[in-house]
């Protein structure tokens, strides 16, 4: 178990509109970008994901749904009129995970659009766990400060507090 | 702005999952019947409002701490409007509260005689006869206890009395971990800040429901362990110092 919560490097969390507003190091004597190339990093994955999103193939649907209104019943070979996703029941989701040989990247879209993305050693487990309590605790003490203005940058000083010792207990 | 869009995501997600989406059509035109038959106080079908309900029944029921965190956000944003500066924050948060400690005193008077003993004996002040406090102490006592304990669920951490010989009339009361500040990160421009000048604005009322002149104020106070410590400084008038002599040299507690 320890060896896994050593492998939380950073996290980063972007605005619906592709803005950063949020960066941390959870390592001390990680290389560090410039705030510029963090800034440009988040636009440039929100526009990645959002063309994952959009490339995800398509199905045609190969038999005409029985429609009521209609009443010619055999119309056979029809033009492939209207596709859909190979699951129509599970929603559409961009880039969820992308793996290199020394890290790996995960991305959590929340249904508001904000997304978490979190860069973990390949070999940690329970990524999920971890994400889903970066978004408990982001949505108890970012969205529930009064001080803090929707889809600008994060600065909550509870929030900073509880990640690290959140992150810091588990090890 | 961003409403509309975001719904309907939800929606076509909600979809999917079958449960959400059978459940809400048929909630929702029994809402609207009940609005339809009577505008304003829904009224239940036995005719019983909250109103008809005895006090003591909702001693012991629980409030969800989201919506009070929700609601208590959406008061420091409005008190933060057309405000000047830090104090005259705190002073709008303070006239917030000040009503409130007011109309709770009664509550707690109220429920601290009406119920069994056991309560009594749980509440050490409240026990004697003369239920309102007469002494500095008593009512000191009855706010770090049963007030606390009737807002927060817990009582106080600390009452300290200054240590100062210069400022007799002052008493500190501590808050390791105020339940108003749980949530509030105030920002470094405003580091003074200390949003539970609500909750002082209670005690205010409170001392003030009593018919002690008071004037109180939170002070951040943080230590390693606790980051969002709070001291309560309660400040007594002069004529509250005068007859306080008066009651001990008459020995009344």
């Amino acid at each position: 178990m320890p060896d896994n919560n050593r492998g939380v490097f950073s996290l980063i969390i972007i605005n619906k509109a592709g803005g950063l507003i949020y960066q941390r190091e959870f390592q001390s004597g990680l290389r560090q970008l410039s705030t510029n190339d963090y800034l440009v990093l988040a636009g440039t994955f929100h526009g990645v994901h959002a063309i994952t999103r959009s490339i995800t193939p398509k199905i045609p649907i190969s038999q005409p749904a029985p429609s009521p209104a209609t009443s010619s019943p055999s119309t056979t070979a029809p033009a492939p009129s209207s596709y859909s996703y190979p699951n129509p029941g599970v929603p559409v989701s961009g880039l969820d995970y992308l793996e290199t040989d020394k890290f790996r990247l995960t991305c959590f879209q929340t249904l508001t659009g904000t997304k978490f993305l979190l860069f973990t050693d390949p070999l940690t487990g329970n990524v999920d766990t971890i994400i889903q309590k970066i978004y408990e605790l982001y949505a108890d003490f970012v969205m529930k400060n009064p001080f803090y203005q929707i889809e600008m940058p994060v600065r909550c000083e509870a929030f900073d507090r509880h990640l690290g010792a959140w992150l810091r207990g588990r090890t | 702005m961003a409403g509309p869009p975001r719904h309907a995501t939800m929606q076509s997600i909600s979809n999917g999952s079958t449960l959400q989406s059978g459940d809400r059509p048929q909630a929702q035109p029994s809402q609207q019947q009940l609005s339809q038959q009577s505008p304003g106080l829904r009224v239940p079908s036995n005719r019983k409002t909250i109103y008809d309900r005895h006090l003591n029944r909702s001693r012991n029921t629980e409030l969800s701490r989201a919506s009070f965190a929700f609601l208590f956000g959406e008061m420091v944003t409005y008190a933060q409007r057309r405000v000047t500066g830090i104090q005259d924050l705190e002073k709008r948060l303070n006239e917030q509260g000040y009503p409130l400690g007011l109309r709770l005193l009664d509550l707690l008077f109220y429920r601290s005689t009406s119920t069994s003993s056991s309560a009594l004996s749980s509440s050490s002040t409240s026990s004697s006869p003369p239920n309102r406090p007469l002494r500095i102490i008593t009512l000191l006592h009855l706010i770090h206890g049963p007030l606390w304990r009737l807002l927060f669920g817990r009582a106080a951490d600390a009452l300290e009395h200054s240590v100062s010989p210069d400022t007799p009339n002052e008493y500190m009361i501590t808050d390791n971990d105020p339940m108003v500040n749980t949530y509030i990160s105030a920002p470094r421009d405003m580091s003074m800040l200390n949003c539970a000048a609500y909750v002082a604005g209670i005690i205010e009322g409170v001392c003030d429901g009593c018919g002690f002149e008071t004037k109180v104020s939170a002070h951040n106070q943080p230590t390693e362990l606790w980051p969002s410590r709070t001291v309560f400084l309660v400040r007594f008038g002069d004529s509250v110092m005068e007859r306080e002599k008066v009651l001990e040299r008459a020995g009344i507690k």
